[in-house]
């Protein structure tokens, strides 16, 4: 941690992605969890609940990202008692941003806030290291995010459907996973609208092919065995 | 075997206990300014670098202060956005006294100052330079204010590459009471040298105009950039492998 390049940001392991749509707000994220070159949770949930209408996607050091979680849960509960009625993403998003920026030099976890209130509808909320706030269409986070800039100037556009953001969170969280050590496992999606939170799950097996990735086979038996392949009418 | 036991402490290791921010994270790079016939007119990029990645493009780095002044930052935009509350809570604190007087920008700049300065002090600087022009009963003010507390008050100012760029030009081509065309044309001109030459720049900037009657910020827009010299079609023309 001494002597940092400032020029060179710390990685972060995870991909983690919010969207907003026409709507509502689409967040991503892959599975896994490392410590080192290990993977210690093929199947983590970075998605995390703060409220009935706020989510958060969590990336950096997992203990730091749980805890700041917590306690943003923790504030938000007696936030909505005193107010009466449900948090707006602005205010849990605000809350996220003190506790990093007031820990900014023992923390080192990026956050992604989405949610949907009815005064402002779906909002993505970026908190990247060092507790900046920052309002976005969408929001991309961790190592792997680094592969995601060129594709999301390409591939993003305003007024969204809602499956057609989904599909592009599920194929931008894909594509980063294929690239980045640091991220795989699944795609876990969570969807915020009007109409409440839907949580959904892609495995690998789901996920389109892409460069040099081939289809997954049972055994190399069956390749083996496979009938021949038909002779060309040329 | 006994375990050996690692004991620090404020000796051993000074800067153990002491909380520093060391690096800074999401960034701006240069605002310039400068004071022309009705006010002041402010430049500054949508640029929030992260490292060396371009990371995000629509951050607003002038924010107005209070009924006369205009604030520009570059830096930590965290610590920007810290200083903005700051100020917040000045202005409140003035607007609450009722007297009809209010801060203008010499007081606004010497608030930041003490801010910028004291922190220092405390080796935990907010990692900012800040540029803060504003016009109070006709009179204009023009000020800096880097993250060590270094203060002056200038005819044009500006900050990090900003310095080394757009200095020299504002000397050579500033003159009082220039018009508000002359003004913007100037500051674009400074800007688009920063666009070629400074590699945190992005091409997405703001002009914020102050005058007496208040701040207007222009809405973000692009410079265009040329291209069209003969020597960069063919550069290494009678000297081929150079570059």
């Amino acid at each position: 941690m001494e002597n940092m390049d400032l020029n060179a940001p710390h990685s972060m392991g995870t991909t983690i992605i919010g969207v907003t749509y026409d709507g509502g707000v689409v967040l991503g994220a892959d599975s896994r969890t490392s410590t080192g070159m290990y993977v210690a949770n093929r199947a983590s949930d970075k998605i995390t609940q703060l409220t009935d209408n706020v989510y958060i996607c969590r990336s950096g050091s997992a203990a730091d990202s749980q805890i700041v979680s917590d306690y943003v849960r923790y504030f938000l509960h007696q936030h909505t008692i005193q107010l009466g009625q449900p948090a707006t993403v602005k205010v849990a998003a605000n809350l996220v941003r003190l506790l990093s920026y007031n820990n900014k030099n023992m923390l080192q976890t990026g956050i992604i806030v989405g949610g949907w209130d009815k005064y402002e509808g779906g909002k993505i909320y970026g908190v990247p290291l060092g507790g900046t706030i920052i309002e976005q269409p969408f929001a991309i986070g961790g190592s792997g995010s680094s592969y995601l800039y060129g594709f999301f100037d390409q591939a993003w556009k305003e007024g969204m459907s809602k499956d057609e953001a989904e599909q592009l969170v599920v194929k931008a969280v894909s594509l980063a996973i294929a690239r980045d050590g640091a991220s795989g496992g699944v795609v876990r999606t969570v969807i915020i609208n009007s109409d409440g939170v839907t949580r959904n799950f892609y495995p690998g097996d789901t996920l389109p092919l892409w460069h040099e990735e081939l289809e997954p086979q049972n055994s190399l038996l069956d390749i083996l065995n496979a009938p021949a392949p038909e002779p060309m009418n040329i | 075997m006994s375990e050996s036991v690692q004991v620090t402490n404020n000796l051993t290791n000074p800067e153990a206990s002491s909380q520093r921010t060391l690096y800074p994270y999401v960034t701006g790079t240069s605002v310039v300014a400068i004071k022309y016939k009705d006010g002041i007119l402010m430049a500054a990029d949508m640029g929030g670098s992260y490292g060396s990645t371009l990371r995000y493009k629509s951050v607003e780095r002038m924010k107005s202060v209070g009924k006369h002044s205009v604030l520009g930052a570059s830096g930590e935009i965290s610590d920007f956005q810290e200083i903005l509350r700051y100020l917040d809570e000045l202005i409140l604190h003035d607007n609450m006294w009722d007297d009809g007087n209010s801060l203008g920008p010499k007081e606004v700049h010497n608030y930041l100052t003490r801010l910028m300065y004291n922190r220092r002090n405390k080796f935990n600087p907010l990692w900012n330079s800040l540029v803060l022009g504003g016009v109070k009963n006709g009179q204009k003010y023009l000020g800096s204010v880097s993250m060590i507390g270094v203060h002056f008050e200038d005819n044009h100012v500006a900050t990090g590459f900003g310095n080394h760029l757009a200095r020299p030009i504002l000397r050579d081509e500033w003159k009082e009471d220039l018009s508000f065309e002359e003004g913007v044309k100037l500051l674009e001109k400074c800007m688009r040298v920063l666009l070629y030459r400074d590699r945190s720049a992005v091409n997405k900037l703001q002009i914020a105009k102050l005058t007496e009657e208040g701040m207007t910020i222009s809405q973000p827009y692009s410079l265009k950039t040329f291209w069209g010299y003969g020597a960069f079609q063919n550069p290494t023309v009678g000297a081929e492998g150079s570059w």
